[in-house]
């Protein structure tokens, strides 16, 4: 028997039947699993950075426990990998790139758009990142730093962009509504309009 | 435990070379020199936990390194933080 040329549909159904029969995981809890990642998407990551930008107390708790402050905004974060946030300043812009393999925080951004995963941006974003940036129109200014952030273990990380201008007096709703996933993940920085 | 601030050698070390393996050290940094920025926590082995091995925990730390050494071009002040685990760290003294 190969079991590369079975059904996937029946080593599936046979892979959660011996997954329930040993206790490891019930039918339910898999079900439940399956939800959660479903469910996951870059609207809790953008709930976090514009709390982030209007909280001061919730900026420096997001800065130091990742998962514990998307916790607090009822992001489930039970059995996910701990959660590292790089806050991008005037000084300093974060690229996040998995070059191993396509490690993305999944409970705050969800699934990984399909070029995070590319054999071409996990090669360049670490060979050419500034040359990455610029074919996805963003150009940091001469005084900027470039640091870039190869996940490559038991760490997910986002970055927390900086507030642009021209977003004054706007609530917590429309902030969130104008970060993206590249936002957070350092490929464009926010835009007001 | 590996202070922050101090200067590490990755292990120049290949062991893609001498059978099947799970390596989570990426090969552009090895041998290369960097700088420990903080421990990051303990967890299992990757290189144990992928064959189904008892896996034992061991330090894992951000490490710092600057992209001009690495590769032709870029800006000296640019540089790429990479989770590496303890035993790829030699210190010097």
């Amino acid at each position: 028997m190969n079991i590369a040329e079975l059904d996937s549909d029946a080593l599936l159904i046979a892979l959660r039947r011996v997954l329930a029969a040993k206790g490891i995981a019930s039918e339910e809890e898999i079900t439940e699993r399956i939800a959660i990642t479903d469910a996951a998407s870059p609207a809790g990551g953008a709930r976090m950075v514009a709390k982030a930008w209007m909280d001061e107390d919730y900026r420096e708790l997001m800065l130091t426990d990742g998962a514990r402050a998307a916790e607090t905004l009822g992001i489930p974060m039970r059995g996910m990998p701990p959660l590292g946030v790089l806050e991008n300043t005037t000084e300093v812009h974060h690229l996040v790139v998995c070059t191993l393999c396509s490690c993305y925080p999944r409970a705050v951004l969800g699934y990984p758009p399909f070029w995070f995963k590319s054999v071409s941006y996990r090669a360049r974003a670490v060979r050419d990142p500034r040359g990455v940036l610029l074919e996805w129109g963003t150009d940091l200014p001469e005084q900027v730093t470039l640091r870039v952030v190869d996940s490559t273990a038991d760490y997910r990380w986002m970055v927390l962009p900086m507030r642009p201008d021209g977003t004054e007096g706007w609530s917590e709703e429309r902030l969130a509504s104008i970060i993206r996933e590249g936002d957070m993940i350092g490929v464009t920085v926010p835009q007001a309009g | 435990m590996i202070a922050p601030g101090t200067q590490v050698r990755v292990r120049d070390d290949w062991p893609e070379t001498r059978g099947p393996c799970h390596i989570r050290t990426p090969h552009y940094v090895r041998g290369e020199i960097g700088t420990v920025l903080r421990h990051l926590g303990d967890y299992p082995n990757p290189e144990d936990l992928a064959f189904g091995r008892p896996a034992q925990r061991l330090p894992l730390y951000h490490v710092q390194f600057k992209r001009y050494g690495l590769w032709d071009g870029g800006r000296a002040d640019d540089d790429i933080l990479i989770e590496i685990f303890g035993p790829w760290l030699e210190t010097s003294s």
